[in-house]
């Protein structure tokens, strides 16, 4: 048996309420007021498609043997970096072993489920028994731009496998049409999209039906077996539509989670697969549809093993975790479309030295310090020397991940001087359980509610960009755990 | 066994310029001004002096890398000059060169001079930090991290380990900075000369959590330098008076704070080292009875606040006590900057530590003027650079010499 064996979700905590959006450019866009209810949610400015599709992972693999992955695929249209391996970052991020297969999939909203497909390929070859999948979408929009209100920022991961399998692969198809309901040409940062009930008629309703005609003959199934059905759409009718046109029933078309969250991109028919996972039961039958340059529908069977999965925060504890934002500018500046003077602070020169950045991979990016194999003590980063000063014995330190260790705020401020786009920076000295410490930017805090004795919990962040050379450098940070009441 | 450099050495010149937004200066004109009055004080001719030692951190800044930038200004006839940079323990690296320098015979006049030309980084504070000036690996490490924001975590460490409320804490650390600018109103080379209120301090806009505006020393252009040699030579010169260096000390972080856990983040694991090091070198047994008057680098007034313990002056814990009873006060049992300190003076780094040097040299030889303490014996200076969790602590004692 072929299928899920894990799965994880990440939505950023930041929720963008729509109607501050509307209610600013209502002025020369009053049209948009059909897509302005709810909230979206909203990448903090030290997130992007990279460190959700992270922390997404993070989430899948937690309790998993992560030495078994061998393959680790990232999907994306909007990665960080678009001739540097993204999956390659995410599995040094991960300390994933490095005998891994690794591949970056982009260039249509489907790229997500181009991945999973992919993966379960990689699985059912027998070459490999752990495969990684990750998707992970902050889009970018003009701004007064329907997307803008459609889109949301968020990651999804899940993990391939044959053993403890919770959601049974059964059968997939896939159609390949050059549809260009929008594209976004080389060195361009906006899409550029055409007439919506286009899109929505010589498209969608034609590609998709006829991908899942496919699938159905395929499978030797009909839409009565269907007991969920998955599908990404900006036409929040549409779903329901091909449910009852494939005999699926237009009551099990999936919530496209506009009122919640927007649409992830790539990585949404993976958000929407984990949060129908997250409600599902023994024996149901869920089919994904993912639209984009054709599509690609594959259908699942959920397993007993789907009790397993409770742990998880997944999609739907991340979208409990979350913090209303009713500032339009903010929005606008964390993504860059606003010209913002920063401060002369912000000038100064912060090219990375890749070299240094190569010789410390596994501390920068995986956030892996040393344990002295003599004395016992845990320290990061990981030295030559051990710091426990009545050791000090050269050369005795193992790899020790710091990553999942549970931390508490020693010291901390709140900046004003420092340039950051979100001031004042917090920051401070974060001592972890294994007893090893070290002064870590904070993230996602509440300003004034941050105490010594604290909890955090670490997580991969943007550290900086490097706007000379466009280069995004990240690090680890500490995210105070918040209580809801708090909050 | 080394004795240490008790009495070793005698200062015979000190200079130092004005301190302020020296706008129409560079670093150049700030070391001739402080060097002019040197070595007037100190009586000799510039060809006289053997080797020199230049302290200065942000050579970006200043007069590039090297020593030819105080040897140039100066126009010191090709002898031999070592630039020294130790953070904002850089000036009192410089005196301790020549110090060392004339202690060992090498030499027998030397020259310790600081400089530093801040005004020219078009913004307040120090300039920020820089990515790749910062190091390799620590640059791509190191938090978002400013100087006050670095020390400012001192007053959340202090507060949860003694419990103490954050008002409490606010108005103690207030008082430090009141009591500095009242002395600094007294010195003419000082660059802030106003008084300040309790009220005016916890009022100001935070800077880094809890330090407010006025928390915060200043920022500024300036120089200060020290003629030394042996106390013979001093006494063949015809000087009187003389001020004798009673103990030299410089620890550093090897990073048990950052990374080691014992430290809980509320006080400075260098200067307890470096202090009790200074002690024995000077042979002083009860610095609270002892020490005459002190100079602490009071970079932020939370700095100063927890270095009255680490020095053993203040009991652990009783720091707000001390303060709050006016102990470090100019009519204080131990005044504390009684010049006004970096809170007035600003922080050119490479000039601080001779400038508080400068100012126990002054009251020592009881050329003070109105800041003139009766009859001090021993001033000790304490420059500490960096970070809390990774810093340079440098102590110097002088005192008459007897």
């Amino acid at each position: 048996m072929v299928g899920i064996t894990s799965y994880g979700g990440y939505i950023p905590r930041l929720r963008l309420n729509r109607g501050v959006v509307y209610g600013a450019n209502a002025w020369m866009a009053p049209g948009l007021i059909g897509s302005a209810g709810g909230e979206r949610s909203m990448a903090n400015w030290d997130e992007d498609s990279l460190t959700m599709a992270v922390e997404a992972a993070r989430d899948c693999i937690n309790g998993f043997d992560k030495s078994k992955i061998d393959v680790a695929y990232m999907a994306s249209v909007n990665f960080p970096f678009e001739d540097r391996l993204n999956s390659g970052i995410m599995a040094t991020a991960l300390n994933l072993n490095n005998s891994l297969d690794s591949a970056d999939f982009t260039a249509s909203m489907r790229a997500g489920a181009s991945a999973l497909a992919a993966g379960v390929n990689a699985v059912k070859s027998g070459d490999f028994n752990n495969v990684l999948v990750a998707a992970g979408d902050r889009r970018i929009t003009k701004m007064a731009y329907t997307h803008e209100l459609l889109a949301g920022d968020g990651a999804a991961a899940v993990l391939l496998g044959s053993d403890n399998v919770v959601a049974e692969f059964k059968c997939s198809t896939t159609v390949t049409e050059d549809f260009a309901d929008h594209y976004r040409g080389e060195g361009e940062q906006f899409d550029y999209n055409w007439e919506e009930r286009w899109i929505r008629d010589e498209g969608i309703l034609k590609i998709v039906p006829s991908a899942i005609q496919k699938l159905y003959e395929k499978a030797g199934i009909s839409g009565k077996d269907i007991d969920r059905f998955v599908m990404p759409c900006m036409f929040p009718r549409v779903p329901a539509q091909i449910a009852t046109m494939m005999e699926i029933g237009a009551e099990k078309a999936a919530d496209n989670m506009h009122a919640v969250c927007g649409d992830t991109g790539t990585a949404h028919p993976l958000v929407m697969l984990i949060t129908e996972l997250e409600n599902a039961s023994p024996g149901d039958k869920i089919l994904v549809a993912a639209f984009g340059q054709g599509c690609t529908v594959m259908l699942f069977e959920v397993t007993d093993n789907i009790s397993k999965m409770s742990g998880k925060r997944g999609i739907k504890g991340s979208l409990a975790d979350r913090k209303e934002e009713h500032n339009y500018i903010k929005f606008l500046s964390h993504r860059g479309l606003l010209q913002q003077d920063q401060t002369m602070r912000a000038e100064a020169n912060w090219r990375t030295a890749l070299s240094a950045l190569y010789r410390n991979r596994k501390m920068i990016l995986g956030m892996v310090g040393g344990k002295c194999t003599k004395c016992g003590t845990a320290q990061f980063p990981k030295a030559e020397v051990c710091v426990n000063p009545d050791c000090k014995s050269v050369g005795t330190q193992e790899d020790c991940e710091f990553a999942n260790q549970p931390g508490k705020i020693k010291s901390y401020t709140a900046d004003i001087l420092t340039f950051t786009p979100d001031p004042p920076a917090h920051y401070g000295m974060i001592t972890f359980e294994n007893e090893g410490r070290g002064m870590f930017d904070f993230t996602d805090y509440e300003v004034g509610k941050i105490e010594v004795g604290l909890p955090v919990q670490m997580v991969f962040r943007i550290r900086n960009i490097d706007r000379q050379r466009n280069f995004t450098q990240y690090f680890w940070k500490a995210k105070p755990i918040i209580t809801k009441e708090e909050a | 066994m080394a004795e240490g450099i008790r009495d070793k050495v005698a200062i015979i010149g000190m200079g130092c310029s004005k301190f302020g937004e020296r706008f129409d200066c560079g670093p150049e004109q700030l070391m001739v001004e402080a060097f002019e009055e040197c070595i007037k004080d100190a009586g000799i001719n510039r060809s006289e002096i053997q080797a020199a030692w230049f302290g200065q951190c942000y050579d970006e800044l200043g007069t590039g890398k090297g020593a030819p930038g105080l040897a140039i200004s100066l126009r010191l006839p090709y002898i031999p000059v070592t630039r020294v940079e130790n953070f904002c323990a850089t000036g009192t690296e410089a005196f301790r060169g020549a110090v060392y320098a004339v202690a060992s015979g090498a030499c027998d006049i030397a020259l310790a001079q600081g400089a530093e030309k801040l005004k020219d980084t078009g913004y307040g504070g120090l300039p920020a930090i820089d990515g790749v000036n910062s190091g390799a690996l620590f640059g791509q490490t190191l938090p978002n991290i400013s100087a006050p924001g670095a020390f400012a975590q001192l007053a959340s460490a202090y507060r949860a380990k003694h419990n103490i409320p954050y008002d409490e804490l606010k108005r103690a650390i207030a008082h430090v900075s009141v009591k500095s600018h009242a002395n600094g109103v007294k010195n003419p080379k000082a660059h802030l000369r106003k008084p300040i209120s309790i009220e005016k301090v916890m009022g100001a806009p935070l800077i880094a959590d809890p330090l407010g505006l006025f928390d915060c020393c200043g920022v500024s252009d300036g120089s200060a330098c020290a003629i030394v040699t042996t106390p013979e030579i001093a006494k063949s010169m015809g000087k009187e008076n003389l001020v004798s260096v009673k103990a030299l000390q410089l620890s550093v972080s090897n990073g048990e704070e950052r990374g080691y856990k014992d430290w809980d983040g509320s006080y400075f694991a260098t200067t307890r080292r470096a202090s009790k090091a200074a002690y024995k070198e000077a042979g002083i047994k009860n610095p609270r009875e002892e020490i005459s008057m002190f100079e602490v680098h009071d970079c932020f007034s939370i700095t100063e606040f927890v270095t009255y313990e680490d020095l053993y002056i203040s009991p652990e814990g009783g720091a707000i006590k001390d303060v709050m009873d006016g102990f470090y006060d100019a009519d204080g049992q131990i005044p504390c900057q009684i010049d006004g300190g970096l809170k007035c003076f600003g922080h050119p780094i490479g000039a601080s530590g001779l400038r508080m040097i400068y100012e126990m040299y002054l009251q020592l030889q009881g050329r003070a003027g109105e800041r003139q303490l009766s009859d001090p014996k021993l001033g000790m200076t304490h420059n500490l650079g960096g970070f809390p969790f990774a810093n340079v602590c440098a102590l110097s004692i002088v005192g008459r010499y007897e």
